[in-house]
């Protein structure tokens, strides 16, 4: 069974249409990324799935449930929005950590206030906490942050920041894990590091949405390739196939001119 | 020389006395201008139109006249205009009168300070809170609060310093603040004729207490260092 399946998402920003019919699928452990140029709405559809925004029509269901689906207002509740966002996760592209926290602190805060609602949060208080931070700390760890964790944000380079924030995203445990252009803010010798822990993160079966002008490592790294320009899905299916061997005119131009600018 | 060394505990007793004053309505003006700030800052900034438009109109009638003027109209105006008594009579009730411009002027300042503290604490921080599952509440303390109180220490201490200033303005009230009590020497009062140094010398007052506040909001200022925004 799809663990995500996206139907007929339609988005306008008042006479715009950004996103227009925008279908597809995924399956648990997979990682899909979406390439097209700016403005062709890759954000704004990861936005959609993060409820940041709210689609004018269409379906997102998510292990079989329907979190989001136009035609009924049911699926719209603000009080249920928050609890359908935790089953997604992202990772912007210019971090966004809160800089008056250490590593750590940005990665417990989340978890922190959730655990204040569980019921048994005033028996266990200090067994909650102390579980919280024993898991960011393994997350950070993991992140190659394990001398950071004490840093605030503005001691950390952008690539650290970069993982904190990813960090950050998993200690919420989301069923997906959606990247927003993660390395288009970093210097070109800062996006190996986090490139890397994205990497790591796929040998983990972790699933994964990925918007990202890297596109030799959205072949590597992805199960499924999906071309948007316009608003529209052009073209989505084998990694290698899209990228070296693509179809569709627009592909073959976006890509094309892609490989013009890494030459030069 | 001889005369000034008599003077000088005289006058120096009976500044203290208007200082306490002027110090009174300087807390006072704090404590209520402080909360209702934030009451109008939030209310310029609702999405509610007509609400944000009519806050962001008092604001600019409040900042747009002279405090005196002010001062002048909520005392004057419900006796003279509408034959009420609001503020009872003697020092009680020039204070309260005081008091009460004193909080609606500088609550409209504060306000203007407060949303520029607001606004400018960028988009992301609330999607991030948003996307962690956080409430609204929740990103307001735990995100985004400490970074308002950051970037608004440095425009609130220069408010406030013009707040210990500007309570002289209540002279014109007659309030028994430090400039009145420096003035009643020029004319004549205990036992001490035209003499215009005692009004002078109030300047010192204000001086010593906004000396204190520069070392204070420093300490702030110094304490909220610790991260960059």
């Amino acid at each position: 069974m799809s663990i995500l399946e996206v139907q007929n998402i339609q988005k306008s920003f008042g006479s715009i249409e950004v996103l227009r019919d925008i279908s597809f699928s995924m399956k648990k452990g997979q990682v899909v990324s979406i390439i097209g140029s700016s403005g062709s709405g890759k954000t704004t559809l990861l936005r959609c799935l993060n409820f940041l925004e709210r689609p004018d029509g269409g379906r997102i269901v998510v292990n079989g449930e329907t979190l989001f689906d136009a035609a009924d207002p049911a699926t719209q509740r603000e009080r249920e929005v928050r609890r359908k966002r935790l089953r997604f996760g992202l990772v912007f592209q210019s971090f966004n950590l809160f800089p008056q926290y250490t590593a750590l602190k940005n990665v417990m805060l989340a978890c922190e206030l959730l655990a204040r609602e569980r019921p048994d949060y005033r028996a266990n208080r200090r067994a909650i906490q102390a579980q919280i931070e024993a898991e960011a700390r393994t997350l950070l760890d993991k992140v190659g942050l394990a001398n950071r964790m004490q840093n605030y944000p503005w001691q950390l380079s952008g690539g650290q920041q970069q993982r904190v924030a990813i960090a950050r995203a998993l200690a919420l445990k989301p069923d997906i894990l959606c990247f927003d252009e993660p390395t288009s803010a970093l210097d070109p010798e800062l996006t190996g590091e986090v490139l890397r822990v994205i990497r790591s993160l796929k040998s983990d079966d972790r699933t994964m949405i990925i918007v990202t002008h890297e596109m030799a490592f959205a072949r590597d790294v992805s199960d499924h390739i999906i071309f948007m320009d316009g608003g529209v899905i052009v073209e989505q299916g084998n990694p290698y196939n899209i990228i070296n061997n693509p179809r569709e005119e627009r592909t073959i131009q976006f890509l094309s001119r892609y490989q013009t600018q890494q030459e030069s | 020389m001889q005369l000034f060394l008599e003077q000088f505990p005289i006058v120096v007793r009976s500044l203290n006395v208007g200082f306490m004053q002027t110090l009174k309505l300087f807390c006072v003006t704090l404590i209520g201008a402080l909360p209702l700030g934030l009451v109008i800052a939030f209310g310029s900034m609702s999405k509610v139109k007509p609400l944000s438009i009519f806050t962001r109109i008092i604001v600019w009638i409040v900042r747009g006249s002279p405090l005196m003027i002010q001062l002048l109209i909520i005392f004057y105006f419900p006796g003279i205009v509408l034959h009420k008594t609001v503020w009872g009579g003697g020092e009680a009730g020039r204070f309260a009168a005081a008091s009460t411009a004193f909080i609606i002027n500088y609550a409209c300042y504060f306000s203007e300070i407060y949303r520029g503290g607001i606004q400018s604490v960028p988009v992301g921080q609330e999607e991030a809170g948003l996307v962690l599952g956080m409430t609204k509440p929740q990103i307001f303390f735990h995100v985004k609060l400490s970074q308002v109180i950051k970037r608004i220490v440095p425009p609130m201490s220069n408010e406030i310093i013009t707040l210990v200033k500007d309570t002289s303005l209540a002279r014109i009230i007659a309030l028994q603040e430090i400039i009145w009590a420096g003035q009643a020497f020029m004319k004549s009062s205990q036992g001490i004729s035209g003499a215009i140094w005692p009004l002078f010398f109030t300047g010192v007052y204000y001086l010593a207490c906004n000396g204190l506040l520069t070392l204070l909001f420093g300490w702030v200022e110094r304490k909220l260092g610790y991260y960059k925004v």
